[in-house]
């Protein structure tokens, strides 16, 4: 096993006027080289955050990163530069990610001249290729944004992000704007160019449906804490964590003939800002006691499967 | 054409809408038939601009003028025709026998409005009472949908998003409507409060015999509330059914795309088959069929024809002449 990217004890916090908000906390996991991982949770439960940081959009506040086994937590802005060229990131909104006023050819291979190794032929070159990989007509090449409908713009993004033969890319919730049937021709795509290229991938989603489909292996995220990880098929085979429980319970199931058994959380997502030691999870929790109250740790419960909660055994009856 | 049973409550025919953009005609939407009995939701299935909120609205009348129009068709409500009446009586109607959940609860509220006023300014318009009666029941509403009373003097921005839609869907439901139209009533919401919304929705459907039209682009929303459902592609009906005609025997072309390209949580799907291609452009949409374009089995005469609507079992209507049935299922023979 070789891990491409690792984070030990990642931490994210931001300054609010109302206080600390701690958007990534203690979360440690890591990706193995062509794999997918998953990162699922519903809004601000920090999946994006833990996207930018690793990537180096945003700074860590504490904790470390691991890219192919270097610690790249503090790096100067030189070495930065050159781990952007195998770290990118595809955003969720496709209308707003692209710059307006650039062509589909010139949004491509920005990346290019900004590296400075390429002439003016091999851009057009490279903007050929990366054109045909990612299904963007070639008649296309000087349109703008605007132009263009959401499906094709996603396909630019990605275009954008494969320029320099990157090894790992963060997909920021990369369907969610889309409709059913351009999602999952942008999906499919996806996992062609992983195929094909051996890339690695962070999904960040909240659609359960399309994380089971598309990672191998997922992480799920509560209130900026790691709840529970494992390989997808087991996590969706034996949720173990209360929550995890909950939120696979929740989907909607086209199966009229077996409605499932519904876990229904009262309350709602608390604040992140200054939150109390212990399980965030907690005041949802039907299990919860006053041991969740203390700080809680990643346990091995099964094979590969870790979860964070004191009481995992004995509500899986393990 | 369909079920007229006696129970019909809202029998929608032949509806056209159009809107008129730099001298274009967008035809959103064109012939839309349906009914819904008293009591039961009737879901619409799209993808964006499919035409399903221009339904919704052209039943409440909201569509704005310009530059949308409704170009033909009734819209029958419990016997009146909802598109002859003025706009006197249909203010009577609207929010009171009629009224509508819509998608974004952040905008759907006014920001500068205590929400328990919001919801007593739906109450007050629709009865002879004093204000102090009305808020009283606004704050029994906020109850009905599990907002503690007290937090009716709390403007909409101290709302969490699953909150607001729990006060827009009270202020729907001040009236004790007859018909609901839910546009996407959890599609900004996060799964946990979508399931505790659509719990909250089913119960009050059934406390108030309400009926519903759902809208909804997730297939599984769909499934968990409706009891008929119409699929639309391009301001049309492409297939009409029970729920359990539609989720057991899809017929449609579209339909079976739309299954095919959603990843399921219960069944291992290696690849996703996507539907290929764009939906149609409303301004000019093609001939015949306006699905062949996208249709893996067009042939000559879905290229020309108008396609109409047909039975093909019990209740069970399908646009397309490909289907055939064969032991049991629908098939389209090549």
């Amino acid at each position: 096993m070789s891990s491409l990217v690792e984070v030990k004890n990642l931490k994210k916090y931001f300054e609010t006027p109302r206080g600390m908000l701690h958007a990534v906390d203690d979360v440690s996991f890591s990706i193995e080289k062509g794999k997918t991982m998953g990162i699922v949770g519903e809004s601000g439960c920090g999946k994006s955050t833990l996207g930018r940081v690793i990537i180096h959009l945003l700074d860590s506040t504490g904790g470390s990163i691991y890219f192919e086994g270097e610690d790249i937590t503090e790096v100067n802005s030189r070495k930065l530069r050159k781990l952007r060229e195998n770290m990118k990131i595809i955003f969720q909104d496709p209308f707003s990610s692209l710059n307006p006023r650039m062509t589909v050819e010139q949004t491509i291979t920005e990346p290019l001249t900004i590296s400075g190794r390429y002439s003016k032929k091999q851009r057009q070159e490279e903007a050929d290729r990366i054109m045909a990989m990612v299904g963007i007509d070639q008649r296309l090449r000087v349109s703008y944004p605007h132009e263009l409908d959401g499906g094709r713009r996603q396909r630019v993004g990605i275009g954008r992000a494969l320029a320099l033969n990157p090894k790992f890319i963060v997909c920021d919730e990369p369907v969610s704007a889309l409709d059913v049937s351009i999602s999952a021709q942008v999906l499919n795509l996806l996992q062609d160019l992983q195929d094909e290229l051996g890339l690695t991938y962070m999904f960040v989603t909240h659609d359960l449906s399309v994380v089971r489909h598309i990672s191998d292996d997922i992480c799920v995220m509560y209130l900026g804490q790691l709840v529970e990880t494992s390989p997808s098929k087991e996590l969706f085979k034996h949720p173990l964590h209360p929550y995890t429980q909950a939120l696979i319970s929740a989907v909607p199931t086209i199966d009229i003939h077996h409605q499932k058994e519904r876990i229904l959380l009262e309350g709602e997502i608390t604040s992140p800002i200054h939150p109390k030691p212990g399980c965030r999870f907690a005041k949802r929790c039907n299990y919860m006691c006053k041991e969740c109250l203390q700080p809680q740790h990643l346990e091995e419960i099964l094979p590969n499967h870790f979860v964070v909660c004191c009481r995992v055994r004995e509500i899986n009856s393990l | 054409m369909m079920m007229s049973k006696n129970d019909t409550f809202l029998s929608v025919r032949d509806l056209v809408v159009e809107y008129t953009a730099e001298g274009q005609v967008i035809h959103a939407v064109n012939g839309v038939s349906f009914d819904l009995e008293r009591g039961k939701t009737f879901g619409l299935v799209g993808e964006t601009g499919a035409g399903k909120t221009s339904t919704a609205r052209a039943i409440l009348r909201i569509l704005p003028d310009p530059p949308a129009k409704i170009r033909g068709g009734e819209i029958i409500l419990d016997g009146e025709d909802l598109l002859k009446i003025s706009e006197k009586e249909m203010r009577k109607i609207r929010g009171r026998k009629v009224s509508m959940i819509f998608q974004d609860p952040m905008t759907a509220l006014n920001p500068i409005m205590k929400v328990g006023e919001q919801i007593s300014e739906v109450i007050k318009m629709h009865n002879d009472i004093p204000w102090r009666e009305a808020n009283e029941r606004a704050v029994k509403m906020l109850e009905r949908v599990g907002i503690p009373g007290d937090r009716s003097e709390e403007y909409p921005h101290q709302f969490s998003g699953g909150m607001k839609q729990r006060v827009v869907i009270a202020m729907a439901l001040a009236c004790s409507p007859e018909l609901l139209l839910a546009d996407e009533p959890t599609t900004a919401l996060d799964v946990t409060i979508q399931a505790q919304v659509l719990e909250m929705i089913n119960k009050l459907k059934k406390d108030f015999n309400t009926s519903m039209i759902m809208i909804s682009h997730n297939l599984g929303v769909v499934a968990e509330v409706c009891d008929d459902l119409a699929v639309i592609y391009a301001g049309e009906i492409v297939e009409l059914g029970s729920k359990e005609a539609v989720f057991d025997h899809p017929a449609h072309p579209y339909t079976l795309g739309l299954f095919g390209a959603v990843p399921s949580l219960a069944e291992e799907k290696d690849r996703l088959n996507p539907i290929s291609g764009l939906p149609p452009d409303p301004s000019h949409l093609p001939e015949g069929c306006h699905f062949n374009p996208r249709c893996p089995y067009a042939q000559e005469q879905c290229l020309k024809e108008k396609i109409p609507l047909r039975e093909i079992g019990p209740g069970h209507f399908c646009r397309c002449i490909r289907v055939t049935e064969k032991e049991g299922k629908y098939v389209i023979l090549g």
